[in-house]
């Protein structure tokens, strides 16, 4: 009987050896990545055939991306002598030639106001006289150059300048030739853009009140420049 | 499938990593050490050092200044006599010149203010010039000249010949012709605006301060063509800066 059961079992496992080998074949491989290692091995080749061909190409000086110019526009406060007060509008181009020194053309509007004269007579001037414009051709100098620090992760490169220049400024109807100084501040945001504050005089020659005399009109204005 | 898909994804995205490469300034650096600061200046401290052999990218310039990114994304401005110091990849030194006496004597284009006296009048002066040769060039000028009696604006062509420009200070002669409309102020009411004809000739110097920087000093004088019986004389002197390129 033993024996019998014995020759089942072995007669089982003989014929079922092949059968289960035939199941073990169409089994999913435990191995995931054995179905997909030839796909991987195209890419990891592409690869390897593109990576070395990287150019890098020569360097000239005519490609590196210059900013050194500078264009932008501010609005301020003009205190115009004798005619009050008023609000300034303005463009500004600036190119600099060095970290030192720059050139600044400055464009800008204003008006002035009434003086105390107006209330005991005629005005002194017409409403088209009264139209302020200016420019000036300035010569720049960045006198002290320097860090901002707003928090522990953030620092701006700043730098305090010194302008001086000549233009003409047309008040009253007239042209009159005009000697500008001031200082300002600008405060590098980006390395496309500055945040400037100016303090300005400009000085002309002006007889509208009586006698000649050298005005003071003092400016102070905020602006925005973008590098490029 | 999917290997496919996967594959056209890779090699795009190589595709775009070798067109981006292609377009960045990668240098390396030559000198045993390069210093960066932190702005555009000889007084901003330096903060980091770049050591020979790695490559950096140029990022901008300004005036003398670069701004430059190590492999780590360390960013900085480098000035330009260290930049003198770094390999294109061919292992050739990148080419990054100072403005220097000879291109000053071969500049091509000069830009300035000029500011003086114009028969007893101010005078403000813009120019541009563009030079032929080493010695001859023309120039453009556009003046406003506010007097007490009058204001003008004068445009005029100029003919520069500057015999010995490697000089440090450089004389030029010149000649010229042009047109002046003039607007008398308005407290003087009888006289009318008129536009003029002029011719001038000239002297003046040049020198050459810093880089593309150069002062400049002139004498004119102008004969201004009148619809009047007689013409006008006026002789002018001015002074002020230029750049050039």
């Amino acid at each position: 009987m033993e024996s019998r059961f014995r020759l089942f079992l072995l007669t089982a496992t003989l014929l079922l050896s092949p059968l289960a080998q035939a199941a073990d074949n169409k089994q999913p491989s435990p191995n995931p990545d054995a179905g997909q290692t030839e796909p991987f091995k195209q890419i990891i080749q592409q690869e390897s055939v593109i990576q070395p061909d990287i150019k890098r190409r020569q360097v000239k000086e005519s490609q590196i991306d210059t900013e050194n110019f500078e264009v932008g526009v501010f609005v301020g406060l003009l205190s115009i002598e004798d005619f009050g007060t008023n609000s300034i509008i303005g463009a500004r181009l600036a190119y600099h030639v060095t970290e030192d020194f720059f050139f600044e053309g400055t464009y800008a509007l204003s008006e002035g106001g009434t003086t105390s004269a107006d209330n005991f007579g005629p005005p002194l001037l017409s409403t088209s006289q009264r139209e302020y414009t200016f420019y000036t051709a300035a010569l720049g100098y960045n006198f002290l150059p320097g860090e901002a620090f707003l928090g522990r992760g953030l620092a701006f490169n700043t730098s305090l300048y010194l302008v001086a220049g000549i233009g003409n400024t047309e008040f009253g109807g007239e042209n009159r030739f005009t000697a500008m100084f001031g200082a300002g501040y600008r405060l590098i945001l980006k390395d496309w853009l500055a945040v400037h504050a100016n303090a300005r005089d400009h000085i002309f020659s002006i007889d509208i009140t009586g006698q000649e005399k050298n005005a003071h009109n003092i400016e102070i204005s905020l602006g925005l420049t973008y590098f490029f | 499938m999917r290997a496919l898909y996967l594959s056209v994804l890779l090699c795009l995205y190589v595709g775009i990593a070798t067109a981006e490469e292609a377009a960045r300034n990668l240098v390396q650096v030559y000198d045993p050490y390069i210093e960066m600061h932190t702005g555009d200046g000889r007084g901003f401290p330096i903060f980091h050092v770049i050591d020979r052999n790695e490559w950096i990218e140029i990022l901008l310039q300004r005036t003398d200044w670069f701004k430059v990114r190590t492999e780590n994304g360390v960013e900085g401005w480098v000035a330009r006599g260290q930049m003198l110091q770094t390999l294109n990849p061919d292992g050739a030194k990148v080419e990054i010149k100072e403005a220097s006496q000879e291109d000053y004597i071969n500049r091509k284009w000069e830009n300035g203010i000029l500011g003086g006296d114009f028969g007893g009048a101010y005078i403000i002066t813009a120019y541009t010039g563009y030079h032929l040769t080493e010695n001859i060039s023309t120039e453009v000028s556009l003046s406003q000249v506010l007097g007490n009696l009058s204001s003008s604006v004068m445009l005029a062509f100029h003919l520069v010949h500057e015999p010995f420009p490697e000089w440090t200070v450089s004389p030029f002669f010149t000649l010229g012709t042009g047109i002046i409309d003039t607007t008398p102020r308005s407290s003087l009411a009888l006289a009318r605006d008129s536009r003029d004809n002029l011719t001038h000739w000239g002297l003046g110097a040049r020198m050459h301060l810093t880089k593309r920087f150069l002062v400049r000093l002139n004498y004119n004088n102008y004969v201004v063509y009148t619809s009047r019986n007689n013409n006008e004389e006026f002789t002018e002197w001015k002074a002020g800066f230029a750049f050039f390129f």
